[in-house]
């Protein structure tokens, strides 16, 4: 089970084991991470599943699809690496990932 | 006596209270109770991916069982309360068991509403809010069979969508002028009406359903003008009614929901509401509302976790909607009703992607986006801010949607 690093907006950081196959808003739902919460249930109708993928780990996901990109276009505070978490499939590749979120997801 | 909050109802608000109760700092016990013997599951897909297969019922979980275990949340599922004694603070279960609370939660949801037709209690005839119900549906589909869905609002389109999908004929059946008249503009009706229609379904508007027949199986559904049309299948999809019964008979003030406060308190100060069943008012709209959603019962549900842990704050949020249809995703932010301006961004007589923007004396209140994710994102980023948009430019297709925000 990969090691996922949630990084809060003000640096408090959460480690969560995840199960591959299922996504980074998951994890982070299933173990009451509160800055991402996935009110579409993974569906990508909502983006309320924000995060930043750390730079170091760009090349370990998959990239993002038209629908998921263009959310991301008018998200609060879009970075370059910015993610829809729901979108992002934990592999065995990812061990260690660190996710960083938004202040918040309005 | 030591804190205990218990939650009734083990679904959307259930889910997202347990969670923001331990995050406020919630020490105490927890308990959730709910009659469905499932843990909290996701609603939506049942008439979506999971209608046709593509979710599993483990991937409908909300949370995972682990979440509750390691929250120290205990689960009393399969389990009805039938009465709240406010006085001694307890509630009654079912078997008669009292359970005392110091702190109550109604998230009690939302109930299908029926209509006595003739002939609905044969097999193959169902309604859809649980997953006991769509479960039970699998029975009665496969490619060529026909099916027959009372009612032309989202449900019942969603459910149209996935029939077609594995390949059955489906007829929907809607008493008003056109379908979703109750929630979109004529232009949003007219164009699902022609996509449904494109993908093979047969809709019959301002029709009348007369009796379910068939022996002990559904056989047909027979219309107000004497025609029948064969059924496997019959979905009836005509709305939901709060489910209100066990606040009322507690005495606490039900208006169409249980009414609450901008904290989620209801008028007994140690009970809540939140989700489906709650009746609130809303400061983006000014006026109160009770709410069928995902987002309203998650978002609300916090604030009733913030009002228990002593940190209130006041319920502030955009309602916003999906509906997945074949390949069309509708997000809807805001709401529409009380418009009297509609401005469509894109073709919504020939295409499979617009955006309809709802004004009201002038000021944008609510966008149904189709397969236009930025201008969902933009509207309801605007909504929440308070502000309002061009309508001049927003139909200006040349114009990027994000310079049509003032
Ligand atoms: C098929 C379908 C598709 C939908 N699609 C969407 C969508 O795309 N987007 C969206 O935003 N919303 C959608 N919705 C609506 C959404 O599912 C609801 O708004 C949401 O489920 C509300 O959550 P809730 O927690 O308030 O109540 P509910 O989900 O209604 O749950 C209430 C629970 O409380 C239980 N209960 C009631 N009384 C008692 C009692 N006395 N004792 C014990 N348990 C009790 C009920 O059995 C139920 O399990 C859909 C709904 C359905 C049915
Ligand atoms: S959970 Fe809704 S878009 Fe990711």
């Amino acid at each position: 089970m990969p090691l996922i690093i949630y990084k809060s907006h003000d640096g408090n950081t959460q480690e969560v084991h995840a199960e591959t196959g299922t996504s980074i808003m998951q994890a982070a739902v299933d173990n009451g991470i509160d800055g991402i919460l996935g009110e579409c249930g993974g569906c990508c109708s909502c983006a309320t599943c924000h995060c930043y993928i750390d730079p170091a780990w760009v090349s370990k996901v998959s990239p993002a699809d038209s629908t998921e990109t263009d959310m991301l276009d008018c998200v609060l505070e879009p970075q370059e690496t910015s993610r829809l978490s729901c979108q992002v499939i934990i592999t065995d590749e990812m061990d260690g990932i660190i996710i960083a979120m938004p202040e918040s997801q309005y | 006596m030591s804190e205990h909050c218990i939650v009734i109802g083990a679904s959307h608000a259930a889910a997202q209270l347990v969670s923001s109760l331990r995050q406020e700092g919630w020490e105490g016990k927890i308990s959730i109770v709910g009659d469905e013997p499932y843990l909290p599951y996701h609603r939506p897909p049942l008439s979506k991916a999971f209608f046709v297969g593509e979710k599993t019922e483990e991937d409908l979980l909300i949370r995972s069982a682990d979440f509750y275990t390691k929250n120290k949340v205990d689960l009393l599922l399969g389990s009805r309360v039938t009465r709240i004694d406010r006085d001694a603070k307890k509630i009654i279960l079912e078997d008669d068991v009292e359970v005392p609370y110091t702190k109550l939660v109604l998230t009690t949801g939302a109930r299908v509403r029926k209509i006595p037709f003739v002939g609905s209690e044969l097999a193959g005839v169902f309604y859809m809010r649980d997953l006991n119900d769509v479960k039970q549906t699998h029975k009665f589909t496969g490619p060529g069979k026909s099916a027959v869905i009372i009612g032309g609002g989202y449900i019942g389109l969603e459910t149209a969508a996935s029939l077609r999908k594995i390949g059955m004929n489906v007829t929907v059946i809607e008493a008003m002028s056109r379908v979703l008249q109750r929630v979109t503009a004529p232009e949003v009706s007219a164009f699902y009406t022609r996509i449904h229609t494109e993908e093979g379904v047969d809709i019959r508007t301002e029709a009348g359903v007369d009796a379910i027949t068939g022996e002990q199986h559904v056989e047909g559904v027979r219309l107000a003008d004497g025609s029948t049309i064969p059924a496997d299948l019959v979905i009836i999809g005509v709305g939901v009614l709060p489910n209100v019964e066990l606040a009322e008979t507690a005495g606490l003030t039900v208006d169409n929901g249980i009414v609450v406060d901008e904290f989620a308190t209801t008028n007994d100060s140690d009970i809540f509401a939140a989700g489906d069943c709650s009746n609130h008012y809303n400061p983006i709209y000014k006026r109160q509302l009770r709410l069928e959603s995902v987002q309203n019962a998650t978002d609300q549900a916090k604030i009733a976790a913030k009002a228990i842990c002593g940190k209130p704050e006041v319920y502030r949020a955009l309602p916003w909607f999906w509906s997945d249809q074949y390949d069309l995703k509708l997000q809807i932010a805001g709401l529409s009703q009380g418009f009297d301006q509609v401005v469509i961004r894109g073709d919504s007589e020939q295409g499979r992607s617009f955006a309809a923007f709802y004004f009201s004396e002038g000021n944008l209140i609510a966008v149904d986006a189709i397969n236009r994710p930025k201008e969902f994102m933009m509207c309801k980023r605007a909504l929440t801010a308070g502000q309002s948009a061009d309508p001049l430019k927003l139909a200006d297709e040349s114009i990027e949607i994000k310079d049509a925000f003032n």
